[in-house]
């Protein structure tokens, strides 16, 4: 997001002031500046995703309150284990994320490639755990809605797993969004752009990483063991 | 402005309609008045006006929050009483289903008996209606009586009224439902107590003395044929009325049929009985919704659709 | 009339390559991240959706000129109505201020050289476009009938191309999100050295609240109307009564986001009444704090009101109560604006000029619009009034009589400023006069009906309302016609060369300090403040080019 370098800028006295890093995009006046700036549009972003789920969760409360009997034999048919498991993977994968924020600020390039191949890797263990579980409900037949096909149990079933596809479905969409993020900034790491100077993009995605990790923090709960 | 009061609440409603009314034109005419008066006192007359120097003053801010905050809650209150009244039936009310779908209402009368399109209720006693809706959304609105609510698929709604004087109502379909929606109306006829001991046995009695053709337009209009017949040979949702009598028909199941009185009849109170090619089953029965009389006049009309 | 006339020298065009022409060639406006090309390009395509959503709204008049079916069937009504209303609100005036003047102006009047992420200001632009396609495609392929409001389960058993409308206004409303996070960060981060909050022009204030309520409500209608994308697609569940969902859950849902969203729609334009007034009343601005303050408590306040639209829904009494009371609650706001512009105007030396006729029109029909709200927000008159034209009236009156005209004023306000020109003075005023007369011919007409109850959404009517509807749809016919002239004179001024002086109304914020049409990094030098957005105190210095 605020990666630019300049591209046309004829106006050298347009800055007021003499030193020019080449990360400083023209309409800031300084590194502090567009620092903070980023660093703001990415609460806010995070503020607008933290209202798009909570829609969700407000729909789901909804329609729990309407029908726990087939909320709670539902939530049955997950597999609190793997739940679990990708809980804890999540958590450490926050964790070397934050190692990676602050090897980039130290400028240990070492380290930073290395924290955010785990990070990486703690994602993709996630999903591929996550792939497990889809294709268990899929065999299954408890899908969402129309394709929902489970005979036994109670009735409106189905709408626990619309809601666990959706609300899975859309973080499952952000992890891997937050992925491809990732991977972008393991290239620039590996090119030796990051420093003490210049480190916002593994910042801000640290900061949208933490996001993903807490909606899960309660997704979790929500959906295997309370139902 | 308003259109006429058929209720205590309605006269309740067009008090407080009344006062927010007048209000407004107040406060429009000090905005109004003032915005002319600066407008030709302090128009520019050159370069060299000299303007005044007020920038803020704390007082007329106060004024301004609390002078209309003060009337603001007057408005709420008012309105939550009346809106209170409204939504608490007395004990004693009679009650009347009142069913929903695309395009017409279906009333259930205490004793059984039911209507479409047209309720008849017995004058100055209260009237409890349970609303439900077949399919989606619809809102029974009677502006006469100041009272509309949502008619839901999933559970039942309510509203009730007790009408002061005898006349007809209109009722209309307030909530947006697909294409018959504007026509989606009904009538509310209410009725002095005898007329209504009257309508509950013999039927309607300005329809006993009409005319047989008259009688069978009123039904086509009020009933809910309209809905899906038309008149001049257009498709509905079913066949157009225009020159079908005498004609052949071809049903689904391959018969045939010439359009006589006794295949109208068998349609209208056995519609599933056969169904005309080209078309679904969906029409309504009539039996025990329509009298004698009521099927020999739309009979009548059918056969002047020439 | 007195019309302003500044001492000037008259300008022979600007002095230095401006943004409009440097860098040249259309590529470099396609990948442009310049804010006020991106201004003007949102300019352009939100003025075509007008067009568009006006020319269904004049056939959606001719329809009701008189009762049963004119021209149109029942489909094709349901089918035009929920365009008009759709495209008015999706395409048209959500993006109308904030990203077509907001981003052309704010920048300009904060010092600043750009947005603070101008990238994604293009991106925000694209997306609309997008979204602008999969409308206009919707309306191809079938067409939607649902009205703007989508309500289920109508909208999830309708056919037509509802699935793909959704996706549009959801993908629209990624755009309105982009540009509100960039004018939040903007407003924070770059303001000129020396200007404090307070220093802001009250434009500024209005679009920064503008901006709080498109990050906080617009994601929850991305999700509602995903939900009902997926209740169409896979019946999930949730809204569909008969698979075990709740349509009064979908409205909660919906406006959650559309009651806020109204205050999305009108905040800029009272931003807007907010320069206009001050400046040809060369007076400094009455109630400074006032106004500032009180636009942040509508954008607050807007998210607990919701409820008042749901009054006849079946929502429990008391819920409708607190809905009300607080509806009530975020009117006073609004009229603490409307008393300080006026008396903005005391001991001032008005001018008017066409900015100044729409800033007066607007404060006569905002007030009518605001109102007629009191009505509805009061329950008891509410449940006669709701879904009938006195609704239509209402937000009329406050989207076409309030933001519109407030629009209208801005796009001759900074006219100028953007694109160099002036424009016919005496035109200007005629159309002004027309749309005033037309809008209140058109719409005044529809309190009386909707009083009498004549519910909305009806392609014929009892033949009582013929006469009133007749004079509405002749009202819509002189309204078009002044907006025409409007367009006319906009459009020809463009084909004369560019004559408008730097400061040609004698402005005192920031956006006037630099050349018209400004250079391409807006100013020479980082603007110092040497006085405040509205002192008028300080000697008018007729302005050249910097
Ligand atoms: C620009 C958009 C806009 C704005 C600003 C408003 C402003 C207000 N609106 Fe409106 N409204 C809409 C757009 C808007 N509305 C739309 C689009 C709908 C219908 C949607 C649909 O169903 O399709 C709607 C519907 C709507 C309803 C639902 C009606 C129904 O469906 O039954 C209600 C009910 O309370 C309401 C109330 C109000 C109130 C109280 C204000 C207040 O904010 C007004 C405040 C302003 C003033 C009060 C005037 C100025 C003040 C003075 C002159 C001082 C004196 C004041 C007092 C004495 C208080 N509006
Ligand atoms: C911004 C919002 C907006 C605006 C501006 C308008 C403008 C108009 N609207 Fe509409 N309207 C809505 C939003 C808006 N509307 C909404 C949300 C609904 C509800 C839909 C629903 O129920 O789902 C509605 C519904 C609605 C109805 C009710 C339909 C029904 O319930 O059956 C009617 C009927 O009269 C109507 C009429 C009009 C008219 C005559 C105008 C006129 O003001 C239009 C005038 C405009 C023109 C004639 C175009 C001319 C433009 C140019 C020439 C270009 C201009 C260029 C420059 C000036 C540079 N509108
Ligand atoms: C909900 C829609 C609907 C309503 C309301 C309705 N009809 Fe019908 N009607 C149909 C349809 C569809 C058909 C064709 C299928 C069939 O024969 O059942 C039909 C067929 C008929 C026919 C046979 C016509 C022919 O061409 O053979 C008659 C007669 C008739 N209707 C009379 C009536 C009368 C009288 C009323 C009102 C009192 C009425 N209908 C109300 C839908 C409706
Ligand atoms: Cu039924 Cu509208
Ligand atoms: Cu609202």
């Amino acid at each position: 997001m605020s990666t630019h370098s300049i591209t046309v800028d004829g106006h050298g006295h347009d800055h007021g002031h003499g030193h020019h890093d080449p990360n400083l995009q023209h309409h800031f006046t300084e590194m502090e500046q567009q620092f903070d700036s980023a660093k703001l549009g990415m609460w806010l972003f995070l503020a607008t995703e933290i209202l798009m789920f909570g829609g969700l969760f407000v729909g789901f409360a909804m329609q729990q309150a309407k029908f726990p009997e087939a909320f709670q034999a539902a939530h049955h048919h997950l597999d609190r284990i793997m739940g679990a498991v990708n809980t804890v993977v999540l958590l450490i994968s926050s964790f070397t994320m934050v190692m990676a924020v602050w090897a980039a600020q130290m400028g240990k390039r070492k380290a930073l490639i290395v924290n955010l191949v785990i990070t990486l890797a703690c994602a993709a263990t996630f999903l591929v755990v996550k792939f497990f579980e889809y294709s268990h409900k899929i065999h299954d037949g408890l899908l969402p809605g129309k394709f929902f096909s489970y005979a036994q149990g109670e009735p409106n079933e189905y709408i626990f797993f619309s809601f666990y596809f959706m609300m899975t479905g859309l973080h499952g969409i952000h992890v891997l969004m937050g992925m491809a993020g990732i991977t972008w900034l393991l290239i620039r790491a590996i090119r030796g752009e990051f420093g003490p100077g210049y480190f916002t993009p593994v910042d801000l995605i640290g900061l949208f990483w933490h996001l993903i990790d807490l909606i899960w923090i309660y997704l979790f709960p929500l959906l295997y063991l309370i139902g | 402005m308003l259109p006429a009061q058929g209720t205590t609440h309605a006269k309740d409603v067009d008090d407080l309609y009344m006062f927010v009314f007048w209000l407004s034109v107040v406060f429009f005419l000090i905005i109004t008045g003032l915005v002319v008066a600066f407008v030709v006192k302090y128009r520019r007359r050159g370069p060299n006006d000299r303007t005044g120097n007020l920038t803020h003053h704390l007082g007329m801010e106060l004024t301004w929050s609390i002078v209309p905050l003060l009337l603001c809650m007057v408005i709420f209150f008012w309105g939550f009483k009346d809106y209170m009244t409204a939504n608490v039936p007395p004990g004693d009310a009679m009650e009347i289903n009142v069913v929903a779908e695309k395009w017409l209402w279906t009333f259930e009368y205490p004793d059984g008996m039911r209507s479409i399109g047209s309720l008849h209720v017995p004058v100055g006693k209260p009237v409890r209606l349970i609303m439900q809706s077949k399919d989606v959304l619809h809102s029974f609105f009677i502006p006469g009586f100041r009272i509309k609510m949502d008619v839901l698929p999933n559970r039942y709604t309510e509203q009730w009224f007790q009408a002061d004087e005898p006349g007809v109502y209109d009722v209309q379909c307030a909530e947006y439902c697909g294409r018959g929606h504007s026509q989606m109306n009904a009538k509310i006829y209410v009725d002095t107590p005898e007329k209504y001991e009257d309508f509950l046995e013999n039927g309607d009695e300005e329809m006993r003395k009409m005319p047989l053709a008259e009688l069978g337009k009123l039904i086509y209009e009020t009933r809910g044929c309209i809905t899906c017949h038309s008149l001049d040979g257009s498709r509905g949702q079913g066949p157009s009325w225009k020159g079908i009598f005498g004609a052949d028909h071809k049903m689904t199941d391959g018969r045939s049929f010439k359009v006589d009185e006794n295949y109208l009849r068998e349609s209208i109170l056995e519609p599933q009985a056969m169904i005309v090619q080209g078309y679904e089953g969906i029409m309504p029965t009539y039996q025990g919704l329509l009298r004698d009389r009521e099927i020999l006049a739309i009979i009548e009309f059918i056969k002047a659709q020439k | 009339m007195a019309t302003l006339t500044l001492p000037v020298v008259k300008s022979q065009g600007p002095a230095k390559p401006d943004y409009l022409n440097d860098p040249k060639g259309i590529m470099s406006w396609l990948v442009t991240v310049d804010h006020k090309r991106i201004g003007v390009m949102y300019l352009w395509s939100v003025l075509f959706a007008f067009l568009l959503g006006g020319l269904f709204a004049l056939l959606l008049r001719l329809e009701l000129l008189t009762p049963g079916e004119d021209f149109m069937s029942a489909d094709t009504y349901n089918k035009v109505f929920t365009l008009h209303g759709a495209i008015m609100v999706f395409l048209f005036i959500i993006p109308a201020i904030p990203a077509a003047l907001g981003n052309f102006v704010l920048p300009l009047m904060l010092g600043a050289k750009d947005v603070a992420f101008p990238r994604l200001n293009l991106a925000s632009y694209y997306v609309y476009v997008v979204g602008a396609l999969m409308a206009v495609t919707s309306m191809v392929l079938g067409g939607v009938d649902t009205g703007w409001t989508f309500y289920t389960p109508y909208s999830t058993s309708t056919d037509g191309a509802v699935t793909l409308m959704t996706l549009s206004a959801f993908v629209l409303g990624f755009s309105s999100i982009f540009t509100g996070l960039n004018f939040i960060a903007t407003i924070h981060k770059l303001r000129a050295p020396g200007m404090g909050w307070f220093e802001m022009p009250l434009f500024a204030w209005s679009i920064y609240a503008t901006s709080i309520i498109q990050i906080l409500a617009t994601p929850v209608l991305a999700i509602t109307l995903l939900l009902l994308v997926m209740e169409r697609a896979f019946q999930v569940g949730i809204f569909d009564a008969r698979l075990g969902g709740d349509p009064v859950l979908f409205q909660h849902f919906f406006w959650f986001y559309s009651h806020p969203a109204v205050y999305i729609m009108i905040l800029p334009g009272m931003a807007i009444i907010s320069e206009i007034i001050p400046v040809f009343s060369r007076k400094h601005i009455f109630g400074y704090r006032a106004i500032a303050f009180s636009s942040v408590a509508i954008a607050l306040i807007s998210f607990v009101v919701w409820g008042h639209h749901m009054f006849t829904s079946g929502q429990s009494q008391l819920a409708a109560a607190i809905f009300s009371f607080l509806t009530f609650l975020v009117a006073i706001p609004s009229g603490i604006k409307v008393f300080n512009w006026v008396l903005t105007m005391y001991q001032g030396s008005i001018s008017f000029n066409t900015p100044m006729l729409y800033a007066i029109s607007f404060l006569l029909l905002f007030s009518i619009g605001g109102l007629t709200g009191l009505f509805l927000g009061a329950l008891s008159v509410d449940i006669h009034l709701h879904d009938t034209y006195f609704i239509v009236a209402h937000f009329h009156y406050v989207m076409m009589g309030g933001t519109v005209i407030a629009f209208l004023g801005g796009v001759h306000y900074w006219w100028p400023k953007m694109f160099g020109r002036m424009y016919n003075e005496k035109w200007g005023a005629i159309s002004c006069a027309l749309v005033f007369i037309g809008f209140n011919v058109t719409f005044m007409s529809q309190f009386f009906m909707g009083s009498q109850g004549m519910p909305r959404r009806y392609y014929t009517y009892l033949d009582q309302f013929q006469p009133l509807h007749a004079f509405s749809t002749f009202g819509s016919w002189i309204l078009g016609l002044g907006l025409f002239i409007a367009a006319i004179n906009l459009v020809v001024s463009l084909r004369k060369p560019m004559d408008a002086p730097s400061n040609p109304w004698g402005g005192r914020t920031l956006e006037w300090d630099t050349q018209s049409p400004p250079i391409t990094h807006n100013f020479e030098e980082t603007p110092v403040l040497s006085h405040g957005p509205y002192d008028y105190k300080a000697p008018v210095q007729p302005h050249h080019t910097a």
